[in-house]
């Protein structure tokens, strides 16, 4: 009705409502800000664009667990970004222990795809463990509960790292190739980098595939639209949902992966803090949303990277977590379906 | 009116007598047990006869079955409070927990038990989630930063400022009228941050105020250059804050403390410090808040408020303002935090970023979970008991293990060995909070002390789930 209304006000002409405005102006002050800078310092801006672009697809990875339980349970599962850490923290302990620092590259591959392997399984099993344990319980109470388990959870799962590490950053061997791809306008482009993206791309169109268009990803779409008439159909509800926090999980594991060898070091709160950065990514894109939530991962990633590194009237890093939550309550607030997502009754 | 109070008891006197008998029962084994174990232990003395005696009279004759006997309760327990630096070296030690806490930590416990009620305000009546609580406890406190220090020491205000030197910079305010000014000041910000926010439902909601509430930390952290202006400080801090007093003249007049840091003078053989100052009037405080969560969840605000919690839409169906009803809740829930924060700030004398942290909230919210949402006992134990276990429960407890259990221990009441070295137990204070939030979620969603109307709700489960999806 509303949409309708608007269609025949927008025909005769564009006319926007104020809001929108305001919304525009904005945008355009930002592409003015970031054109300043790229005219005053095109490496600069090259290189920032590079390492913002790789950490929105770390982020995405997790943005997208985020996404999936999101979907299926409308709950913001905070335990995702400690999940996610605690892979990492495993990969730091398998790259140390295994003595990969100074491998050859015949024998450093298969073993990072079998700690990939290794990190996706442990992950996937605490975060199903995590769902049977507290999630299941509560899938009837008011939907407080499961949130403030949710909460209570991270907590849990950061002072486990934190005994398994303890409150210092632990340091990764750097094992990724650091030789160039290629280079724009005299910046290189570095393998460790592309790896990252490499990763992140295909695992989003093979969870778009296995959602849309497996029997599976039927299901998991039947139990988000309605669970009860899910299970009237035969769907076994429990099971698809332990599945989703399954792939959630081993999502978290890969991401953990990444972040790990690409970061180079694992800290037991830092979970949290990317934890929130993706959820605002999944929030921007539109929650429930899979692409979304990694577009939503890279705009979040550009933001953080052209914020810290910048030249020209830039806040700098002091500011970015205030600028990252800025968005997450504008977005929510004027735009709570996000960039690609469908409005949702929460923010009708 | 004592022959109408005489009639009621009369009237009321088998009811009463039938639930008393009942309590004994109840009471009887529960302290039975409890004294057993405390005397074995070594706990044994006059202090814990005593102890357990004011708490059977409290619980075991059913107070509140006789008119106006509920007050019977409340006097109780405001007696204990009252007169607790009195008694409090004299108490007698318990196992693992130890000694009980002394008045400076009974401060902290006041201060954060009138957070939780604040915070009850919004989550417990109103059921809107909030994970930003810090940020108005924050804002107290840099209010009282603002109006009772030395920061701008471009401007020289006095207003009955006490301890300080007439002619030193910045702003001085007594501290009583800067309470009230930053009560009000978080309440508006309250509304301002609320205005936007509170047409989103459920965890929406909550991710809002967890954005503010990390925005918030930041602000402060960096707010030694916000264009140009030092409004925090930064990183160091504001310190020292005045502390807070009454003046000369009114000390003269009244008798009231003139400055609570310099304060020091003999009653009943007891030596009053100024950190017993500071207790009693955090407990005044307190009891203030108590009152007004009374008054308002009674009220046709309050009503409304859990009108809004049960069904969101049936309220607005029957005619309760969602908005502006929401807004009220949280400008009262940040009233009250403003007020807290800027009292703690001056009891502390200073204010730094690091207080403000994304954790605080949650510490705070676990309070008003773990007593009971929605019920003002239950806020004020599970406040008190957790801001207990934060500033020195979890180091006695920690000693106690350690003494008994671990490796390196070289005490005579080493048991047996379980782990090689000491474990540094409030290093994981926010582990042990986390449990305490999933443990109560899942097996007591209600809290420890809860109110009967939220507990139905929990048993129950309630419509907040929109009747339709709104899929355009």
């Amino acid at each position: 009705m509303a949409t309708e209304q608007a269609r025949i006000r927008v025909l005769p002409g564009f006319r926007p409502d104020p809001l929108t405005l305001l919304g525009l102006l904005f945008v355009a002050l930002v592409v003015f800000w970031l054109g300043v800078n790229f005219v005053k310092d095109p490496s600069d801006f090259y290189s920032l664009f590079l390492i913002g672009l790789t950490n929105g697809a770390v982020y995405g990875l997790v943005a997208l667990g985020y996404s999936l339980v999101y979907g299926i349970l409308e709950l913001i599962n905070f335990a995702h970004g400690d999940v996610f850490m605690l892979g990492g923290m495993l990969v730091a302990t398998m790259t140390t222990s295994w003595g990969l620092a100074g491998k050859s590259s015949g024998v450093l591959w298969p073993l990072i795809l079998l700690m990939l392997v290794i990190a996706m399984a442990f992950c996937a099993t605490i975060n199903t463990t995590i769902e049977l344990v507290a999630y299941r319980r509560l899938r009837n109470a008011p939907r407080l509960a499961p949130l403030i388990t949710a909460i209570g959870m991270s907590f849990i799962l950061q002072n486990v790292g934190l005994v398994w590490k303890g409150a210092r950053p632990t340091s990764v061997p750097s094992i990724l190739p650091t030789g160039e791809v290629f280079s724009v306008g005299g910046v290189a482009y570095t393998w460790n980098k592309l790896i990252v993206l490499l990763f992140t791309i295909p695992v989003l169109v093979a969870l778009i595939w296995l959602v849309q268009q497996t029997r599976q990803g039927k299901a998991m779409r039947a139990t988000a639209q309605d669970r009860e008439a899910a299970a009237m159909m035969g769907i076994n509800v429990n099971r698809t949902i332990s599945f989703t926090f399954l792939i959630a999980g081993a999502l978290a594991g890969a991401a953990g992966l990444l972040y790990a060898l690409y970061i180079t070091n694992v800290r037991f709160d830092e979970g949290f803090r990317v934890g929130l950065i993706a959820f605002t990514a999944a929030v921007l894109g539109g929650i429930g949303n899979l692409p979304g939530a990694v577009l939503g991962a890279l705009v979040i990633g550009l933001v953080e990277a052209f914020n810290n590194g910048l030249g020209w009237a830039t806040p700098g890093s002091d500011w970015t977590q205030s600028i990252i939550f800025s968005i997450l309550i504008l977005i929510l607030v004027f735009r709570p379906e996000g960039l690609l997502g469908e409005r949702t009754p929460e923010g009708a | 009116m004592f022959g109408n109070l005489l009639a009621g008891i009369r009237a009321r006197w088998p009811e009463f007598e039938h639930e008393t008998r009942r309590r004994a029962v109840r009471g009887g084994i529960v302290a039975g047990a409890a004294f057993l174990i405390l005397a074995l232990t070594g706990a044994a003395s006059l202090s814990l006869v005593v102890t357990f005696a004011v708490a059977l009279a409290l619980y075991v004759p059913a107070w509140n079955r006789l008119p106006r006997g509920r007050w019977v309760v409340v006097i109780g327990v405001i007696l204990i409070a009252v007169l607790y630096p009195f008694y409090q070296a004299n108490m007698f030690e318990m196992p693992l927990f130890g000694g009980f806490p002394s008045v400076d930590t009974g401060v902290t416990m006041l201060i954060f038990i009138m957070m939780a009620l604040g915070l009850n305000i919004v989550v417990g009546y109103a059921g809107l989630l909030d994970l930003g609580y810090v940020a108005f406890y924050a804002m107290g406190a840099y209010t009282a930063a603002w109006f009772a220090s030395q920061h701008f020491s471009g401007k020289n205000v006095h207003f009955g400022s006490v301890g300080v030197n007439p002619a030193a910079p910045g702003i001085h305010i007594s501290i009583w009228p800067v309470l009230f000014i930053a009560a009000i000041f978080t309440g508006v910000v309250g509304v301002i941050i609320g205005f936007p926010t509170l047409r989103l439902r459920g965890d929406y909601l909550a991710i809002v105020t967890l954005g503010f509430g990390e925005i918030m930390p930041q602000v402060a952290r960096n707010g030694d250059n916000l264009f140009g202006q030092n409004l925090t400080n930064g990183p160091q801090g504001i310190n020292p804050i005045d502390p807070p007093g009454f003046g000369d003249t009114l000390n003269n007049a009244t008798g009231l403390p003139a400055d609570y840091l310099t304060f020091n003078t003999t009653f009943l053989g007891h030596d009053v410090s100024s950190v017993e100052l500071f207790f009693w009037t955090a407990l005044v405080l307190v009891l203030f808040t108590v009152f007004c969560s009374v008054r308002l969840r009674d009220s046709r605000i309050g009503r409304a408020w859990i009108a809004i919690r049960e069904d969101e839409t049936a309220a607005a169906a029957m005619g309760v303002p969602l908005m502006r009803t929401k807004t009220w809740a949280y400008a009262a829930g940040a009233f009250f935090g403003g007020i807290a924060g800027a009292y703690y700030a001056s009891f502390k004398s200073g204010t730094f970023p690091d207080d403000f942290f994304f954790n605080i909230s949650i510490f705070i919210l676990c309070m008003v979970i773990l007593g009971g949402m929605g019920n003002i006992w239950g806020v004020i134990l599970g406040g008190g008991f957790l801001a207990y276990l934060n500033q020195e429960g979890l180091g006695n407890i920690g000693g106690w293990l350690n003494r008994h259990f671990s490796g390196a221990s070289t005490s005579s009441d080493k048991w047996f060995t379980i782990w090689p070295h000491d474990i540094d137990v409030p290093l994981y204070q926010f582990g042990i909070f986390g449990v305490i939030l999933v443990l109560v979620m899942l097996f007591k969603p209600e809290g420890l002390i809860p109110s009967e109307r939220r507990k139905a709700e929990f048993r129950e489960g309630v419509a907040d789930e929109p009747f339709y999806d709104v899929q355009h």
